[in-house]
């Protein structure tokens, strides 16, 4: 039972308050919240399970066995994955695209996101509006031009071409201006005054005051780059990234579902556990920066 | 070394004349820039990212809008057209119309069921979670990991619940009721799964901001209110239901287009199917765009007219849904 003890413990206070005589809730009625909190748990978690356990069930097995516990368990289905080559370039290649493609954006949007903040310049704002304009326009409009654009260049079924249209995302850029726009201009006047560069300022003053935010938007954009499937499926043919060779891989296996959970496993794990070491974090940032997957 | 800061040139500070300036030059806040600055500095700045930028979305805009008016495959650029493909897409009579309208009736009817469904549940688990319960940060953490992950891992985990071959799903309801449907290939249960992997995958994010949003509002409201006798139920409706008014007008916007978007779940779990004359009973309008473009003929300019129209309609319905919300009860 709660007690008025475990709202010292929390530091996000319920903004819940009960009329005088009526402090505290039945026990059979909290009793059935935490049940029904349970049950909620159970239920976003049960698919995971299943999806872990099937994976774990080699061959004929998973027709044959349909327990959550498996009978036998065993890794087979992984190490037939890992002995594919094709797999192991889809796992580099999201490797590769995430930790590069998370780099870079952060590198170039918040060297421009810094100009839009602090420097006055000719047509500055023109150049902000047709940023923010893309912002609003829906991502299905983009996709056959970038497509012919990437096949002109050569770059089909390239690396470069599963992270080149991540890149040029605006989100960062206004993210990161509003950050800079928060931070109060004197220290890097100071610095200015002493006659540091422009470059100068940012890297050894703003930048390292905006530690929080570009935490906030690594670990969004590494989820946006790991997570992503429609551009890596129209174009890949096989040099993919693990989303978009997933489906090649279940419509390669539809008869062996355990290889194709075990698929679906290995790309979720790196996910899972950055979510399981940061999770408070990300929740938050997600919660705060309002972006929707 | 570098050049002299030229002077700022004299501006004009109303008519049209200041609005250009205002335009060119900005709202005039910072406009000190120091002697000896070189003046392409801040070009320099966002010069790496604007020209990704230009060549990979704003180069593409346009492109998108030239294809469109030609006659292109993947395999072959063709001849212009003009409006052609948007003037079968509009014609009742052609190949194209209905295919492409049932996609788009699809999607709308999807839109239309999800976004109520997605909204008020993301509220529902929001209050609870906003009750004075321990350890919410854990079942809040719970209830958002779906949403972490990939469409396609989605995708194949509904796809394997509901599988027909000894899908999780499929074996607990033939040992339970003797019976299943078949999920996956029929209709109406095809959607339903489609549904529920949707909600699974998102409902979280709806939740953790709305309940960002009830956790910012100040106790004092709900001190007064249960000071004058308002219950549970009337406090939710007349102090946390208004307060959440911005917030909920963002969670609705941005769960519209993305349930607009709906393309990796019937993808990976039906393929569009179960098949029909029109293409596709749980086909919505970016697989069939996607199909078009990418696929069998690979017809990119008549994807590309496609994906145009759908832009168009979903920024209209995303006008009328910001008007609608910011002038109701007003």
């Amino acid at each position: 039972m709660a007690t008025a003890l475990d709202r010292g413990l929390e530091k996000d206070q319920p903004v819940e308050l009960q009329a005088a005589g009526t402090r505290r809730r039945g026990g059979v009625g909290r009793v059935l919240m935490y049940l029904l909190l349970v049950v909620i748990a159970a239920v976003f978690i049960l698919p995971l399970v299943v999806v872990v356990s099937a994976s774990l069930k080699f061959s004929a097995e998973i027709f044959t066995d349909p327990g959550i516990l498996p009978a036998d368990p065993g890794f087979e289905n992984y190490t037939a994955l890992f002995a594919r080559a094709e797999f192991l370039t889809w796992f580099r290649n999201s490797a590769i695209v995430s930790t590069v493609g998370t780099f870079v954006t952060l590198t170039i949007t918040s060297l421009s996101a810094y100009a839009f903040a602090r420097i006055d310049f000719p047509f500055k704002n023109l150049l902000f509006g047709v940023l923010i304009t893309t912002l609003v326009l829906p991502g299905i409009m983009f996709l056959v031009p970038q497509f012919k654009l990437i096949a002109d260049l050569g770059l089909y079924n390239t690396l470069p071409a599963l992270v080149l249209p991540g890149l040029a995302g605006v989100f960062g850029v206004f993210f990161m201006r509003q950050f800079f726009l928060g931070l109060p201009v004197e220290l890097e006047e100071a610095a200015y005054v002493d006659g540091a560069s422009r470059l100068r300022t940012f890297v050894a003053i703003a930048l390292p005051l905006a530690g929080p935010a570009l935490a906030t938007l690594a670990v969004i954009t590494f989820l946006a780059f790991w997570n992503d499937y429609l551009w890596p499926v129209i174009i890949c043919q096989d040099n993919c990234t693990l989303p978009a060779g997933l489906r090649l891989l279940q419509s390669q296996y539809t008869g062996d579902p355990g290889l194709v959970m075990a698929g679906a496993t290995v790309a979720a794990i790196p996910v899972l556990i950055l979510y399981l070491l940061l999770q408070r974090y990300i929740v938050q940032s997600v919660a705060s920066s309002g972006i929707k997957g | 070394m570098s050049s002299m800061a030229a002077a700022t040139p004299g501006r004009p500070r109303s008519g049209i004349g200041g609005l250009l300036s205002r335009l060119v030059w900005g709202s005039g806040k910072d406009r000190r820039r120091r002697i000896g600055e070189n003046r392409t500095t801040p070009y320099l700045f966002i010069l790496p990212h604007f020209a990704i930028f230009s060549v990979m979305i704003l180069f593409p805009f346009f492109l998108g809008i030239w294809i469109s008016l030609h006659d292109s495959t993947a395999l072959r650029d063709g001849p212009f057209v003009g409006l052609r493909w948007y003037q079968q897409l509009f014609d009742p009579s052609s190949f194209q119309f209905p295919r492409f309208w049932n996609s788009v009736w699809n999607t709308i009817i999807f839109v239309i069921i999800s976004t109520p469904l997605l909204i008020g549940l993301g509220l529902a688990l929001a209050a609870l979670l906003n009750q004075q319960i321990r350890g919410r940060n854990i079942f809040r953490a719970i209830y958002f990991v779906p949403w972490t992950l990939s469409v396609s891992v989605v995708g194949l985990t509904w796809w394997w619940m509901f599988n027909g071959n000894a899908g999780f799903i499929t074996l607990f309801m033939e040992s339970t009721l003797g019976w299943s449907p078949n999920w996956l290939a029929t209709t109406p249960w095809a959607w339903i799964t489609i549904l529920v992997a949707t909600l699974w995958w998102t409902i979280g994010f709806n939740t953790i901001i709305l309940l960002a949003g009830m956790q910012a509002i100040a106790v004092d409201l709900y001190e007064a209110a249960s000071i004058d006798g308002a219950n549970k139920w009337q406090q939710f409706k007349s102090i946390t239901l208004p307060s959440l008014r911005p917030i909920l007008l963002l969670v609705i916007t941005l769960q519209v287009i993305a349930s607009f978007q709906l393309v990796g779940q019937p993808q990976l779990m039906t393929g569009g199917g179960p098949p029909s004359e029109l293409g596709g009973e749980t086909a919505p309008v970016l697989l069939h765009v996607f199909g078009t473009g990418f696929g069998g003929r690979r017809e990119l300019s008549l994807a590309a007219a496609m994906a145009i129209i759908v832009a168009a309609i979903m920024i209209a319905v995303s006008i009328v849904n910001f008007r609608l919300f910011s002038s109701e009860r007003s």
